[in-house]
């Protein structure tokens, strides 16, 4: 078992996602399969590899900070779940 | 032939010669559509007044006698991944299902500049996560050569589309053979181009490293007129090169006398059905026979790259899909607090598979974990990557299956994410080292079953594989 029960409610919570009782099962078992197949990277020695995140060379890009043409705020606000005066509405965040 | 079924090239002579109008033939795909949709199940969205009005504008360009350009009154289906403007855009996910998008992807503005016409947009898994368009949140699509076959994915709505006859010509993306996969499985011709060769900003991200936007088309000559359309710099995203883009109907032309081809033993092992094979060998000896050098080449860390894919791409599809939050768009189910309401949001939502990848991803990145998943993986890919880069010294392209074998059953596989995962195993390692590749058609199987063959080129060199792919087609 690469990944255990508690693991997997400790991922799911970090991922804001919630296993139900009927499916946790066969989350864990399939989630421990493809682990287990990934597990044959660790047969390749790559103590003097360097790591690669883009295949092709890739460097900073810079750009004058200058002020241009953005979304309106009525359009990006258009596809939001709840709003108020212009602002996305979240339930609260605080206690008071 | 109908008209349906021909390629943008050709009608575009057709309508040059005021043979047919664009509305015409806008009418006759929509009208396919309607035929052949409640079977195949191509599309999401389709845009119907707009594919009217569009082609209207066209036939009056025509109707004033000025010339339109290739791609002008062509019907067309964009991936619902991709942005548009004012037309909803779900990724096949709940959790966009009443997405409108407020501005359009790069890559489709670049097309819509050259006015085809958009019959809709495309079925696909959701957020991409698949290879068989069964994860999509809305329904499933089928191949239109055997209803009971799935067409692959995740761009199987487009390839459907193009193989069905419901649209000349589509736009995919493929993160590990998201276009070339489905295009196999349909027989029709799918480009994944260099990572960076077209512009990412307003594809819906799924992993920024190896996303890339690409063509579906009939055949090759439609191909390189997709790609003229669609290739080139944008400073919205700062990972689209800036090497400059040739007019690639320049590498449209018959002769390969000289080119070397590599096939790479790793690629013809136990797990690739013998129908596919001997379909690609043929094509080898094919190439032979018009004058290219088959070589063998190795490319030692193949067994490697399906793991070495499903660390990277979930890792970064994790941290892409934080943005489901159900704050600034997107659904929202209400909970007691904010992270309640998140929680309930993304689990309700998020469909199985993309929830899967959500955490094998977070766990490859965690503490205590990232070292022996996510920095291993990133290692890898440099020795993938290191692979191809040593066997390119002695070849110009690289000749393999697309898939292991043909289309398979819907349902088949849905039970075992794994089993569906291997299935990428001729594609991902193209997008590990961000290179260019396209599938190709080279017949079928006992079963009817369409074959593809994959050739891979060197960064930025899509030409090459034209002109190897154009050749190929002349005989086929």
């Amino acid at each position: 078992m690469k990944i255990s029960d508690r693991d997997i409610k400790t991922v799911a919570s970090l991922s804001r996602l919630r296993i139900r009782e009927e499916e946790a099962d066969d989350v864990l078992f399939q989630l421990n399969k493809i682990l287990t197949y990934v597990e044959n990277l660790q047969q390749l020695d790559t103590t003097d590899v360097e790591p690669t995140t883009y295949a092709l060379p890739m460097q900073n890009v810079f750009r004058a900070d200058e002020v241009k043409p953005s979304l309106e705020r009525e359009l990006a606000l258009s596809n939001a779940p709840l709003k108020e005066d212009g602002y996305f509405k979240v339930p609260r965040v605080l206690e008071v | 032939m109908a008209l349906y079924d021909k390629t943008a090239h050709e009608l575009h002579a057709l309508l040059t010669a005021k043979e047919i109008s664009a509305s015409e033939l806008t009418a006759e795909v929509l009208k396919r559509v309607d035929e052949a949709e409640d079977k195949i199940g191509a599309y999401l969205e389709i845009t119907r007044d707009k594919a009217a009005a569009d082609a209207k504008a066209v036939d009056d360009k025509i109707a004033r006698g000025e010339a339109i350009l290739p791609l002008e009154g062509i019907p067309c289906a964009v991936k619902d991944n991709i942005c548009t403007k004012g037309i909803r855009t779900t990724c096949a996910s709940k959790i966009l299902e009443n997405f409108i998008p407020p501005y359009d992807a790069t890559a489709y503005i670049k097309l819509a500049a050259q006015n085809p016409i958009l019959i809709g947009k495309a079925n696909m898994d959701e957020f991409a996560m698949g290879g068989s368009t069964e994860n999509s949140a809305f329904h499933v699509t089928r191949n239109p050569h055997n209803l009971e076959r799935v067409p692959g994915g995740s761009s199987g709505g487009s390839a459907a589309a193009v193989a069905g006859g419901e649209a000349v010509f589509a736009l995919g993306s493929d993160t590990g053979g998201s276009i070339r996969q489905p295009a196999s499985f349909c027989g029709v011709v799918g480009f994944k181009p260099t990572y960076g060769r077209v512009s990412r900003y307003g594809l819906v991200a799924f992993a920024s490293s190896l996303d890339q936007i690409g063509p579906l088309t009939r055949d090759v000559t439609d191909c390189a007129l997709v790609l003229n359309a669609i290739c080139g710099h944008d400073d919205m995203d700062s990972t689209s090169t800036a090497a400059q883009v040739p007019d690639f109907t320049k590498a449209l032309v018959a002769d390969v006398k000289g080119l070397r081809i590599g096939l790479p033993k790793e690629y013809f092992v136990k797990g690739i059905d013998a129908e596919v094979e001997t379909a690609v060998r043929n094509v080898a000896k094919k190439f032979e026979g018009l004058g290219a050098e088959i070589v063998e080449v190795s490319l030692p860390h193949t067994e490697y790259a399906i793991s070495t894919y499903y660390i990277i791409a979930p890792a970064e599809a994790a941290t892409n899909l934080e943005r489901y939050d159900g704050v600034s768009y997107g659904a929202r189910v209400d909970g007691a607090d904010i992270v309640e309401m998140m929680t309930n949001t993304r689990t309700e939502k998020f469909g199985a598979e993309v929830k899967r990848r959500i955490m094998i991803g977070n766990y490859a990145l965690s503490a205590g974990y990232y070292d022996a998943y996510y920095l291993k993986a990133l290692k890898v890919r440099t020795l993938i990557q290191r692979d191809f880069t040593d066997a390119f010294k002695d070849v110009d392209l690289i000749l393999t299956p697309t898939t292991p074998n043909a289309a398979f059953k819907l349902g088949e596989m849905t039970s075992d994410p794994l089993k569906m995962y291997l299935q990428d195993i001729c594609t991902v390692p193209v997008n590990i080292a961000g290179l260019p590749g396209v599938s190709i058609p080279c017949g079928f199987t006992s079963d009817k079953l369409p074959l593809g063959f994959q050739l891979i080129g060197k960064p930025l060199d899509e030409a090459t594989i034209l002109r190897a792919a154009f050749t190929y087609e002349q005989i086929s």
